[in-house]
């Protein structure tokens, strides 16, 4: 099936199969960032923005998408510098599997949330697994990141 | 300089995050590969006694369907070891038998995944249902026997493979029965720790293709590219000079990338076909058909005096290694290696078996033995405090072997002579832990309501660096014509930052900047032999090895620029950035660097340094638990864990930092969540995210992390390793919490709310 779908503001014609997903798509269109982990919509790495939300693109039939903004880590490259010289100074990013899923997470809670507690910061990222770093770090960097005290 | 200890970037860090093309399947792109998947045992334990593949072999787009009757039934191991690897040799690539719900049947190569699933329908199996063994603690001597054939050991370590025991272990120091004889107080307890799924984010993948040269080229996410070379060579006959392993980034291993438990598969495909294979598993394969840790139970024995004084150390274990041997007697060992010697008792002793049974096959985890011994044996030391009524750090500050001390057990095999332990400060890190937690107010326990107790509890544990006698590393430096550096090593980074790590290591010694030193650790064409990364060897083996390349760098610098130059060496010095001769004339490094591999100097300097250790000097921690009970429920909530670790010096104390918090949580998930479930049939239900429950950001309370750095002389710069030493405490630290908290003493991992709350109401009932 053909459809019409907007990737980090530009607009693409895209061939899809039957039921297929957002992640899928996307990889194959050559967002190979647009992780896999779980598929079962539990680990958060295939998080992509939909109109600004984040979203898991593996549990998003590829037809949701039309008529919105699909946004990739590709599409904010001056937000994901940002954050990733927080993060890597923190020494909070190990394997980096779960990186992208995630930065786009909190990329989109920095918009969402204002003056947030520790608390709503846990909360709004729980969705986003990580096996390697125990989460401590990435709050060190995300309170950095969000000016949180 | 100032490179070591300095919380230094992780060198990968930001293309990783940016989301840089990095991972094997970023980089396995532009082949036209063919899908490969394979058709799995529906039972636990079966005789295949017809397979038909006629009809899904004509599918339009399959290319091959392979079964037992197409390969070689010579049998092997996959266990990532050095030659020979002491891992009963009892796997074919496919066999008649199959031995639990997973277990390979047929391999399926096909232009596309609807094309191969199609084929994969249509393939019939007749089996012969046999009853399977899936209690291991009827494992031995059950009238099932899983291998009749007898496997090839490398050596004798107790494989008795017609009793469905796969390995055995004995490590005895004194005299056991007599000290406890002679003891005021036995406690006797047994414990068991669950099987864990190590629940990295990037599943297993691997493609194969054969290059220009005819070369089998393998692209896998391991731990261990050089053991899979050996492996693919010697399973599919093919020489080894005719294979190369490329590693990219690897999105997380924990010690399960250690076995390689899919890549001969497409190697087997490209074999066939001569055309590029993929195989990539999902989830649900990734749990159910690599590895988890070994299932454990450990039965303790104390004998103390009434003041406290442990006099004798008794544990015996059964271990269940599931349907194959990976890593069953070397895990095994460990469990007794890094407990016995942990108190200064009179005789020790550690024995029991390793068995088979028909489930998930168990190998490397993080802690690799040590986490399930430690669980054992601090729940048991913390029992023996109740009983004594003693506080039980005091019962530790009274046992634990201090710096200085020989040990006979410490050198991990009986019969070599006992060492001295080089450098602990454990006992600091107790007393900072106690601090950090607020012990001395808050041992044992403070009810909060009527229905909230909160409780604190502790444990320590030790773990080896490297493999002593056995593991190798070499490391190779190039001085390149710019003037910067390339720095070669074979060790494989799966998030851990070994390749940082090493390159300040190099940089440290060099008088450069960390960026300087290109740090290649990718394919076993170009990079030095190194076992890979496991047994916390990446620090201390292979960054010894780096110090070794790197002097051998600056002596070689100055000796070139002697000979270009014609001025003595002792006129030279060289201060990394450049060269300041006698008459005060200076030379940039990047002058020489040209000079040197020009016409004029036709020398190009490249060093390589080698490195194995005698011994393996043991890290330690001191984990402090505090958890709030929900006495109605019997919920757990992890309030606080305080770490404070001895790794010698810490090179990089951030990603130290992390790695100890991460370890730390992933034995919250043993502690709390994490659990394998199997139906009555044996098959693994527990097989995605949504059954198995790995801790959220939500789950794993605050985690406090401090260092306590010791000198190792033998280490790096004084270091000694971090990765697995990190995961060990946080389960029986939380047993004891709990335990506090509710006089509730959980012995059978996970603490789940149902075994605490049944606790709470049989105490109850029998009061
Ligand atoms: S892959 Fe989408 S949530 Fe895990
Ligand atoms: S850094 Fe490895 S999963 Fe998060």
């Amino acid at each position: 099936m053909e459809i019409k779908l907007k990737i980090n503001g530009i607009n693409k014609e895209v061939t899809i199969k039957d039921g297929e997903y957002l992640q899928s798509a996307l990889k194959r269109l050559g967002f190979l960032n647009v992780r896999k982990g779980c598929e079962t919509g539990s680990c958060g790495l295939c998080t992509v923005l939909l109109n600004g939300k984040p979203t898991l693109s593996c549990s998003t039939l590829a037809v949701r998408g039309i008529g919105k903004e699909i946004t990739t880590l590709e599409g904010e490259s001056v937000e994901v510098a940002k954050f990733a010289e927080v993060l890597t100074d923190e020494g909070a990013d190990q394997c980096g599997y779960c990186s992208p899923g995630f930065t786009l997470t909190v990329i989109a809670m920095k918009r969402e949330l204002e003056s947030p507690t520790i608390d709503e910061i846990k909360h709004y990222l729980t969705g986003n697994l990580c096996r390697c770093t125990g989460y401590m770090g990435q709050l060190r960097a995300v309170k950095k990141y969000m000016e949180v005290k | 300089m100032g490179y070591v200890g300095k919380g230094i970037k992780k060198i990968d860090g930001m293309g990783l995050i940016k989301g840089a093309s990095s991972y094997t399947e970023d980089i396995a792109l532009g082949h036209n590969y063919l899908t490969v998947k394979l058709l799995r045992s529906p039972h636990a334990f079966a005789r295949i006694k017809n397979i038909n593949t006629t009809i899904a072999s004509k599918i339009e787009g399959i290319e091959c369907i392979l079964t037992y009757k197409d390969v070689t039934d010579k049998r092997f191991t996959l266990a990532g070891q050095s030659f020979p690897e002491p891992s009963p040799h009892d796997r074919r690539i496919l066999g008649e038998y199959v031995r639990y719900v997973g277990d390979e049947v047929a391999i399926i190569a096909g232009t596309d995944e609807e094309t191969v699933l199609k084929a994969m329908k249509l393939i019939k199996v007749d089996y012969e249902i046999l009853e399977p063994v899936l209690d291991f603690e009827k494992a031995i001597d059950h009238k099932s026997i899983i291998h009749t054939e007898k496997p090839y050991t490398s050596f004798n370590y107790g494989n008795e493979h017609m009793r469905n025991i796969a390995a055995q272990d004995l490590l005895v120091e004194g005299d056991v029965e007599k000290e406890l004889a002679k003891s005021d107080v036995v406690i006797e307890h047994s414990y068991h720790t669950q099987a864990q799924i190590h629940g990295m984010m990037e599943n297993y993948i691997a493609v194969t293709y054969m290059d220009f040269q005819d070369r089998m080229n393998i692209i896998s996410s391991t731990q261990i590219p050089f053991h899979v070379r050996r492996h693919v060579s010697k399973i599919l006959d093919i020489p080894r000079s005719k294979i190369k392993v490329i590693k990219p980034r690897v999105g997380g291993g924990f010690g399960g990338k250690q076995t390689a438990p899919m890549e001969i598969y497409p190697a087997l495909v490209t074999k066939v076909t001569g055309k590029p294979a993929k195989l990539v598993y999902n989830r649900k394969e990734t749990h159910t058909c690599t590895t988890t840790r070994h299932e454990m139970k450990l039965t303790v024995k104390l004998g103390a005096t009434k003041d406290g004084i442990i006099n004798a150390v008794d544990i015996h274990g059964l271990s269940n290694t599931g349907a194959y041997g990976e890593h069953a007697w070397t895990v095994f060992s460990v469990v007794g290696q890094k407990t016995l010697p942990m108190y200064r008792a009179k005789a020790r002793r550690f024995y029991g078996e390793v068995v088979y049974t028909n489930m998930t096959t168990a190998g490397a985890f993080r802690g690799y033995g040590a986490t399930q011994g430690t669980f054992a044996l601090e729940s048991a030391v913390n029992e023996l405090a109740k009983k004594l009524d003693m506080d039980s750090s005091v019962i530790r500050e009274k046992n634990l072997v201090k710096q200085g001390e020989v040990n006979p057990t410490l050198n991990s095999f009986v019969g070599e002579k006992s060492i001295v332990l080089d450098s602990s400060t454990l006992d600091e890190c107790i007393t900072r832990g106690k601090e950090m937690i607020g012990w001395d107010k808050k041992y044992p326990m403070q009810k909060i309501s009527p229905t909230k107790a909160r409780g604190v509890g502790m444990a320590v544990t030790m773990q080896g660096s490297g493999i002593h006698g056995i593991d190798t590393a070499s490391a190779t430096l190039k001085l390149n014509d710019d003037g910067f550096y390339t720095l070669l090593v074979g060790v494989s980074d799966m998030g851990q930052g070994c390749d940082t790590v090493v390159a300040q290591m190099a940089a440290e010694i060099l008088c450069v900047p960390v960026s300087k030193i290109i740090v290649n650790s990718t394919d076993t064409d170009v990079n030095p032999y190194d076992p890979g990364a496991y047994a916390s060897s990446g620090t201390y083996v292979t960054g010894n090895a780096v110090i070794k390349a790197a002097n051998l760098m600056v002596e070689k610098i100055v000796g070139g620029a002697s000979k270009i130059l014609n001025i003595p060496e002792e006129d030279i010095e060289f201060n990394g950035e450049s060269l300041l001769l006698k008459d005060g004339k200076e030379i940039s490094l990047d002058e020489i660097a040209y000079r040197l591999v020009a016409y004029e100097g036709q020398n190009q300097i490249i060093t390589t340094g080698t490195w194995g250790g005698h011994t393996s000097p043991p890290p330690f921690i001191a984990g402090f638990a505090e958890v709030e009970v929900d006495l109605e429920t019997g919920k757990v909530e992890m309030i606080d864990y305080a770490a404070v670790v001895d790794c010698g010096t810490v090179i990089n104390p951030n990603l130290a930092r992390i790695q100890v918090e991460g370890g730390v949580a992933q034995g919250i998930g043993l502690a709390l969540f994490e659990d394998i479930k199997y139906d009555a049939k044996g098959k693994m239900i527990s097989d995605t995210f949504m059954q198995y429950k790995i801790p959220s950001r939500c789950d794993v309370g605050e985690i406090r992390v401090e260092f306590k750095p010791s000198f190792e002389h033998t280490g790096p710069f004084g270091a000694k390793s971090i990765g697995e030493v990190v995961i060990n405490t946080s389960a029986p630290a939380i047993a004891d919490a709990v335990a506090n908290a509710t006089g509730v003493r959980v012995r059978t991992l996970p603490i789940t709310p149902e075994k605490v709350l049944m606790g709470i109401l049989n105490t109850k009932h029998s009061n």
